[in-house]
């Protein structure tokens, strides 16, 4: 009895040391104290040895039980404590998340480069590939395979930028005008059926907030057996549209002069300009926004394409103007000044693919 | 070209609205650039007579007025001091605002004395400048008519921009005949009657440059009175922006205009012997009517008599010759010539005029006799006078050639739908003879008229039937997609400056496209600058040569934002470079420059260098797919990249890229002031890739660990690091898969003038797990080669 009477006290006793103890440490001696080799506990589990049959079986099994307890208690303990102690190493190296890191900056692609891509991206559906031409061209391919005379007053119309280096013709290289004679270079080294975009930097002499010296034109020429200009007037509505992005585009053909087609025709787009914003797809107004025809029988004969056995239409519009109906720039100017506000502002980030799947713009 | 509404109607007979009309010339192909009604401002205002004008009780300087106007008698004050009655002058009610001040009448009380509208000045209206007394007009004008019909304002300005193939629409007449065709109206141009000579002219005409003039008509007018032309043709040529001169002068400006054929008065007292179109002389010149002189050359056609030059055939007569008020015998003269010839002279001349314009597009050569017998009718008419015959020097050129033409053309080329009957009603309204047609349609003979040059071929025929139907009848027809496979359309070069644009913008590079052409100065400090990469006749001083980079203009825009406090710009463009004028002279690069600054920032960051230029540029060319792993690294670069801090990459001997540092000489001679960061890739350097199958080798996935040995080496200072890492890869080519370059140490425990290098080698074990021997000879391989590479030593 005496025995029993023992053990209810070691119980409460070493329990509450448990609980009482501050550290790991303190509870590693409690530990000892009790359950080790000369614990309080083993100790009398030595002494189970020198008692009864009956007494052993009642005593030995009260110990165990208190054995138990006190061993849970101290492993409890422990893992509280260790956990405590993981919170307060955690807390201790706790950093200032609201810190700048460093960051690389993002860069961004211009607007010109965007809406080509665009363009390619839109014509390419369409079956047209992708053609290319110096910017330095000969007189022959910038006017006079275009069916622009020598001394022809039309020449005069295009401001045209002079080096005083002589081409194969004799006559000064121009810096191109346009991109039309990238469409001599195509038929004079590919038969057809032809059917190509080109894009690039045009030049001439002028400046002002719609014009600038340097701007970019596409070209557009198909040349078969059948086209007619309904095929190009249909091409241009489907591009209109998919680069507009509104399917209410209105477009107006309007008969007009260039030398290097026939019949030919400025396109208009249908456009609001109240509220001193030109909104491309609504309002009743009209806004020119390319010139094209079907090739003129004598550009055909320049580049050794029979014209009484082909025929085909060509389109040329302005790029850098696009990209303002699209994107709102105001002046051409700052497309070529290079000042990084205006780059980041306007300019578009490197993973924005442009692609008929994700969308154009 | 501007005329007006009424001018318009003279030659058609048109219920159609100015908007329909102008339409309609849209349509057709005219470009309106604008529709001016200076009636339209004054709407409001109506012809009132003062009956009596009585002092101001309360002002010295103010009358009141009792007005007849057309809401009835009212009182009204007014300040003007030739408010008298009986003065027949504008009278405007209250509520309308008055376009010379902006101001809206109330009805108000002017010291004491209600008001109930306003007599307005020319200024008020802006129809002069005027302020100092209201509009008197005519006092036979009845009360209550609109001003603007009053004063023959009513009556829009239209201004076209005629394109140069059609000459015709520089005249009325012309306009008048295309309305007329696409179904405006009826064209009532009346037809031209001879005027009978009445005597052989005495004063001959004659061409000597057949060529550059082939036909002279002239005609000797006797006994004119010269003196201002009459109200309805000073009105008419003032409403278009002429300044009338007198009534011969403005004869021939109003023929010019109404018909687009140009002609020219000569004072025939001033004439001596015969006048004759002939080159120009060296050492000729003569004193035009604009005041000045022009010295003529050999390639101009000037008109002269025994004497003198008299003036230059087509584009501007001399002022010695020329009719005033005192000249009573006139020579007429009605000429043609050559464009091509007139066009160069103009642009010699830098002079254009009213004749020159039309001359340089052409005139009609089937209206020189025509025009000169309307201008005798019209002398005869306003100046009197008695015509001599008239005389014909050369002779009008053959009618422009006829044209089979298939009516089906217009449906093949234009895709509209025209029945042959119809082309045919189009191409006769036009002026077009069309014969041949009969039974097969096929066989339409067209001769176009003589004032259409611009018609060579079928292809022309097309446009004029399609513009007279109309271009919206062209129907329009699913887009075509292109069946099957199709190679991708853009090119190898333009595919790579795409991903190459992506990829630099991605490391932080702001696009920028900047121009093609710039200073000699910038083009010469950066390796350009030839004479034949000169522009003739540049924009401005600093863009007058081709750019032999894109770095001069990326470091001056730069430098720019750094101007404007943004001083850390990251620019890149992917753009052509012009080495030569030939073809291949143009290259496609990417060039981009950085303005790095000190970084600041909490954790210390290191300023970034040349290898961060050389990180930016090896990643972009590993975005482009270029082979990076066999590219070699040198350090010589063109003069405009600074000694010791640039490095070229190469394959064999093509240079794909420079980075680095631009040289200080090159930054000062183009205005650049700190120092800057660059790289340029040659895209079409890069090998093309190679045509094989898109499929892949498979993956080598090997079931033994790789494992790493680090080496370090002392070598000379000097000695590239890239030699020490290629000797190592060389080493063993089975085994080593990496080396990599982790320390560079020099200081006090090196000996001076050399330097440690050390390396991780990593070796890949293949088909057996290494021994220490095996590694051990691998090991000794590594610092055999290197040894024998850099004459370094292994460090102990």
């Amino acid at each position: 009895m005496t025995a029993n009477i023992d053990l209810q006290a070691l119980q409460t006793d070493l329990l509450a040391r448990v609980a009482a103890a501050s550290d790991e440490a303190s509870l590693e001696a409690l530990r000892v104290e009790a359950l080790g080799k000369q614990g309080s506990i083993s100790a009398l589990m030595k002494n189970l040895g020198s008692m009864s049959p009956d007494e052993r079986k009642t005593f030995g099994a009260g110990l165990n039980v208190l054995k138990d307890k006190v061993t849970e208690a101290i492993v409890t303990k422990k893992a509280v404590m260790a956990e405590a102690a993981l919170d307060r190493q955690l807390q201790s190296e706790a950093v200032d998340v609201t810190l700048p890191p460093v960051r690389p900056r993002l860069g961004t692609i211009h607007p010109v480069s965007q809406v080509m891509e665009e363009l390619a991206a839109i014509f390419g559906e369409m079956g047209f590939s992708v053609e290319e031409g110096p910017d330095i061209e000969t007189d022959f391919n910038n006017f006079t395979a275009l069916n622009f005379p020598p001394n022809h007053p039309a020449r005069e119309t295009h401001d045209t930028f002079f080096l005083d280096a002589k081409g194969e013709d004799g006559a000064r290289k121009v810096l191109r005008t346009h991109t039309s004679p990238v469409q001599v270079r195509t038929m004079l080294k590919q038969k057809p059926p032809i059917r190509m975009i080109c894009m690039g930097r045009t030049f001439r002499k002028d400046s002002d907030a719609t014009h600038t010296p340097m701007f970019h034109q596409i070209e557009g020429l198909v040349i078969d057996e059948s086209t007619s200009m309904a095929d190009l007037k249909s091409v241009l509505i489907a591009a209109i549209k998919a680069y507009f992005e509104v399917d209410d585009v209105r477009l107006r053909f309007r008969p007009h002069h260039f030398p290097f087609t026939e019949p030919s025709a400025e396109v208009d787009v249908g456009c609001d300009r109240s509220g001193g914003q030109i909104k491309i797809g609504a309002g009743d107004d009209w806004l020119e926004i390319l010139g094209s025809g079907m090739v003129h029988p004598n550009v055909l004969r320049n580049c050794g394409i029979d014209p009484d056995k082909y025929q085909g239409y060509a389109f040329g519009m302005g790029i850098d103007r696009l990209a303002m109906l699209k994107y709102g720039m105001p002046d051409l100017r700052d497309f070529f000044a290079a000042d990084t506000r205006w780059l980041k502002h306007y300019g578009f980030s490197p993973f924005l693919l442009p692609g008929l799947a994700q969308g154009v713009g | 070209m501007k005329f007006t509404l009424s001018w318009l109607k003279e030659h058609l007979a048109t219920d159609a609205s100015i908007d329909a009309i102008v339409e309609t010339m849209t349509m057709t192909g005219l470009e309106v650039e604008g529709v001016e009604n200076a009636g339209e401002k004054l709407k409001a205002f109506t012809v009132a007579r003062i009956i009596s004008a009585a002092k101001h009780p309360n002002a010295d300087k103010l009358q009141v007025c009792q007005v007849e106007t057309a809401l009835g008698n009212l009182e009204i004050v007014c300040g003007a001091p030739n408010a008298r009655a009986g003065l027949v002058t504008a009278f405007a009610p209250i509520g309308t605002t008055i376009p010379g001040s902006g101001i809206t009448l109330e009805a108000r009380p002017v010291r004491g004395v209600v008001s109930n509208g306003m007599l307005c000045s020319g200024a008020e209206l802006e129809l002069d400048t005027d302020a100092d007394g209201i509009l008197e007009l005519d006092a036979a004008l009845k009360v209550g008519t609109p001003l603007a019909e009053a004063l023959g304002l009513n009556d829009p300005v239209i201004d076209i921009e005629v394109t140069p193939n059609r000459p015709d629409w520089l005249g009325v007449a012309g306009i008048a005949r295309d309305l007329a065709a696409a179904g405006v109206g009826k064209q009532t141009t009346k037809p031209v009657l001879p005027v009978p000579g009445r005597y052989p002219s005495p004063q001959k005409v004659a061409t000597e440059a057949p060529q550059a003039c082939p036909m002279f008509v002239g005609r000797l007018i006797r006994g004119v009175k010269n003196g201002p032309s009459p109200a309805w043709l000073q009105q008419r040529l003032r409403a278009i922006g002429q300044k009338p001169i007198s009534a011969l002068v403005d004869i021939t400006n109003l023929i010019t205009h109404d018909r687009a054929r140009p002609l020219h008065v000569y004072d025939a007292s001033k004439l001596s012997g015969v006048v004759r179109a002939r080159m120009g002389r060296e050492g000729e010149s003569f004193k035009a009517l604009n005041g000045n002189v022009y010295t003529v050359t050999p390639a101009m056609c000037v008109i002269a008599d025994d004497e003198r030059v008299l003036g230059l055939g087509g584009v501007i007569g001399g002022e010695y010759s020329g009719v005033s008020e005192t000249t009573t015998d006139i020579l007429v003269e009605c000429a043609l010539f050559d464009p091509t010839l007139i066009h160069q002279t103009g642009r010699a001349l830098t002079l254009t005029t009213d004749a020159q314009y039309r001359f340089a597009r052409g005139v009609d050569s089937g209206f020189v006799a025509p025009g000169i017998e309307l201008a005798t009718r019209l002398i005869l008419e306003l100046c009197g006078g008695e015509p001599s015959e008239i005389m014909i020097a050369g002779e009008e050129p053959a009618p422009p050639k006829s044209i089979t033409f298939d009516p089906d053309r217009v449906r093949q080329l234009a895709g509209i739908d025209v029945k042959a009957p119809r082309v045919r009603a189009v191409l006769k309204d036009l002026g077009f003879e069309v014969s041949g047609e009969g039974q097969s349609s096929k066989n339409f003979i067209v001769q176009p008229p003589s004032w259409r040059r611009d018609i060579e071929g079928p292809a022309d025929l097309v446009e004029e039937v399609a513009r007279i139907e109309g271009y919206d009848k062209m129907p329009v027809l699913a887009p075509p997609r292109a069946p099957g496979f199709r190679p991708p359309p853009a090119s190898v070069g333009e595919s790579r400056t795409r991903l190459a644009r992506r990829a630099a913008a991605a490391l932080g590079y702001n696009e920028a496209i900047t121009w093609s052409f710039c200073s000699r100065a910038q083009a010469l400090a950066f390796g350009g600058g030839a004479e034949e990469m000169l522009v003739a006749n540049p924009i401005a001083s600093d863009l007058d040569c081709m750019r032999p980079s894109a770095l001069p203009q990326l470091l001056a825009a730069a430098q720019r934002n750094a101007d404007r406090g943004f001083d850390d710009a990251r620019l890149f463009e992917a753009g052509p470079a012009y080495a030569n004028t030939s073809d291949g002279g143009q290259q496609r690069t990417l060039a981009a420059v950085w303005r790095a600054r000190p970084p600041r920032h909490w954790r210390a960051a290191p300023q970034p260098d040349i290898f961060d230029v050389k990180r930016d540029v090896l990643t972009v060319l590993e975005a482009l797919g270029a082979p990076v792993a066999s590219l070699q690294t040198a350090s010589d670069a063109p003069a405009h990249w600074r000694p010791g801090r640039t490095g070229a990459l190469k394959l064999g001997p093509k240079v794909i890229a420079y980075y680095g540092e631009i040289h200080p000489r090159a930054l000062k001679a183009i205005g650049v002031e700190a120092p800057a960061l660059a790289f340029e890739i040659f895209l079409d350097a890069l090998p093309a890739p190679r045509a094989k199958g898109r499929s892949k080798p498979p993956l080598e996935k090997l079931d033994l660990q790789p494992l790493t040995r680090d080496f370090a080496f002392i070598v000379d200072d000097g000695a590239p690091a890239a030699d020490v890492v290629r000797a190592a890869f060389g080493a063993d080519k089975q085994l080593i898969t990496d080396v990599n370059l982790f320390d560079v140490y020099r200081g006090e425990r090196m000996q001076p003038g050399k330097k440690s290098l050390a390396i991780e080698v990593t070796l890949q074990p293949r088909e057996k797990t290494l021994t220490d021997a095996d590694i051990e000879a691998v090991s000794a391989k590594i610092v055999s080669a290197v040894m024998k590479a850099t004459g370094g030593t292994l460090r102990g």
